[in-house]
């Protein structure tokens, strides 16, 4: 009997989600021996025709990482989609657009001109940009179009599995791996990890003090951080009350604040629109000026709050910006 | 035949002051603007940040949020916490494109039946001059971006009659990897 087939494939990302396959280190044998690899683009040589050419839902899984931000992606989205029984959006980028998605703040202009033109670091004096086609010796290459929206992988194809962070731990994606090939599946649409906030499992959790009353938010690199302490009892913005557990809280173990990359529990919907409702109710000032001084510690609520969900937030994109063909 | 524009609010309002304030002005028959759809909460710091940003993202082209004066919060201190997370949801909004005006936070007690007149004819009139803030309507034209490729993929499998066959020219020529 053929073995599982199973395909990794990476969109707008940074290389992270492919690390954490190979941090299963002595566990990826077990994973290998199970299971046929048939597209991995980072690690192992695979033509598109070849998947092209296999039978719809010939593939168990196709685990995605990455934000989709390109016609490219979109085509190996929808084409893996369509050969798998399972598409799993793999890390925080697939499930809710990750850090790309904070690009949704600026125009699609803004973002090309910056980095072929005006980025300081930038050797480029005739401001050469990538065109989708040329003509170049008899060949004709293409490119992908560069879209104007960041979208998280469920907004381009139908989606399964979400396993979440930045990048999803080893364990988690064994225990999803080992999910799919004994069948012992959860219902459709869910995300594998804990359904309960990350402070369930903060070993700071013992020192989190039932009220609250900030009178200043600090940022890390404001503060020595108190290594046992509960961040917001340090009046540091920590994302954890807003965020799902099975991390193993891994930064805040790290004495750094949780920024959030597991995105909401299932009752949340916009996990920036919460963890903005409670830190804020819990500042100390009542009027208005002391409660905008208090503020003032959070320079960048979108970035703050949104840092791994602003594709997949309510708002999803800054609302005044247009939609331009293709450039 | 298309239908004039008119701007949409949705209201919270607490139970203990503004939206009896509201009734108020109903029974003193208190004519204000139509535009306002009230719903009614225990209190103002009953407002999720979540609620507004729903409203707007479903079509509201603005939000006003009613509860008690300063200190008199039936739950002592709903309102401040109304009064904290709008201070900063207001600069998050900003940050995101949308005017601030277009989100109000009034304080109107029981007995201020004109204010929530005067309150929701101002709003009326400063959305109407803002314009349309049309979200479900540019979320439609964000999504319509990958619709076409997702057409011409489906277009090119049923013209093959089944998509396991070779691949044949698309409609968007093979993409070079770089």
């Amino acid at each position: 009997m053929s073995k599982p087939k199973v395909a990794f494939y990476w969109c707008a990302s940074c290389g992270g989600c492919e690390e954490t396959v190979v941090d299963l280190a002595e566990d990826i044998l077990g994973v290998v021996e199970k299971v046929d690899i048939v597209l991995w683009p980072v690690a192992m040589d695979f033509k598109y025709k070849d998947i092209e050419a296999m039978e719809d839902k010939s593939i168990v899984a196709t685990l995605l990482n990455g934000a989709i931000r390109t016609s490219e992606q979109e085509e190996l989205a929808l084409l893996l989609r369509r050969k798998s029984q399972f598409m799993i959006a793999y890390g925080a980028c697939a499930q809710m657009g990750g850090i790309p998605a904070l690009a949704n703040q600026f125009l699609r202009e803004q973002i090309l001109q910056f980095n072929y033109e005006d980025c300081p670091a930038l050797d480029n004096p005739n401001k050469t940009r990538p065109t989708m086609s040329l003509q170049d010796e008899g060949r004709n290459p293409h490119l992908p179009e560069f879209r104007n929206v960041v979208r998280t992988l469920d907004q381009v194809v139908d989606v399964d599995y979400y396993i979440p962070g930045c990048p999803p731990t080893p364990k988690l994606t064994k225990a999803a791996v080992d999910a799919l090939l004994s069948g012992n599946l959860p219902p459709k649409g869910a995300v594998i990890a804990p359904d309960i906030a990350l402070c369930d499992e903060c070993e700071r959790k013992a020192t989190k003090p039932t009220d609250v009353a900030f009178t200043e938010f600090k940022r890390p690199h404001q503060t020595l951080a108190d290594p046992e302490l509960c961040f917001l009892a340090q009046g540091m913005v920590c994302m954890g009350p807003a965020t799902r557990s099975g991390c193993g809280a891994a930064c805040t173990s790290g004495n750094m604040p949780c920024t959030g990359c597991f995105g909401p529990t299932s009752r949340v919907r916009d996990q920036g629109a919460k963890i903005l409702s409670s830190l804020c109710a819990n500042i100390e000032a009542q009027d208005e000026a002391g409660i905008n001084q208090t503020l003032a510690g959070i320079p960048d609520p979108v970035g703050t709050f949104y840092r791994y969900g602003l594709a997949k937030s309510i708002l999803r994109r800054r609302v005044d910006l247009s939609m331009t063909a293709n450039g | 035949m298309t239908r004039e524009w008119k701007p949409r609010l949705v209201a919270f309002f607490c139970n203990w002051c503004t939206y009896t304030a509201a009734d108020l002005a109903g029974v003193s028959r208190l004519k204000y603007a139509p535009n306002v759809r009230v719903i009614r909460l225990m209190c103002s710091g009953r407002v999720d940040p979540q609620f507004i940003l729903e409203a707007l993202a479903k079509g509201a082209d603005g939000v006003l949020i009613g509860g008690c004066h300063p200190g008199d919060c039936h739950y002592v201190e709903g309102n401040y916490k109304m009064l904290r997370r709008f201070q900063l949801l207001k600069r998050m909004l900003q940050d995101m494109g949308i005017e601030e005006a277009r989100v109000r936070l009034e304080w109107i007690s029981a007995a201020e039946g004109d204010k929530v007149r005067q309150v929701v004819n101002e709003m009326t009139e400063t959305i109407q001059e803002l314009g349309p803030l049309g979200m479900p309507g540019k979320s439609e034209q964000w999504d319509r971006e990958v619709e076409h490729l997702a057409a011409a993929m489906q277009a090119r499998d049923a013209a093959q009659g089944g998509c396991c066959s070779a691949p044949v020219a698309a409609e968007k020529a093979e993409v070079a990897h770089v």
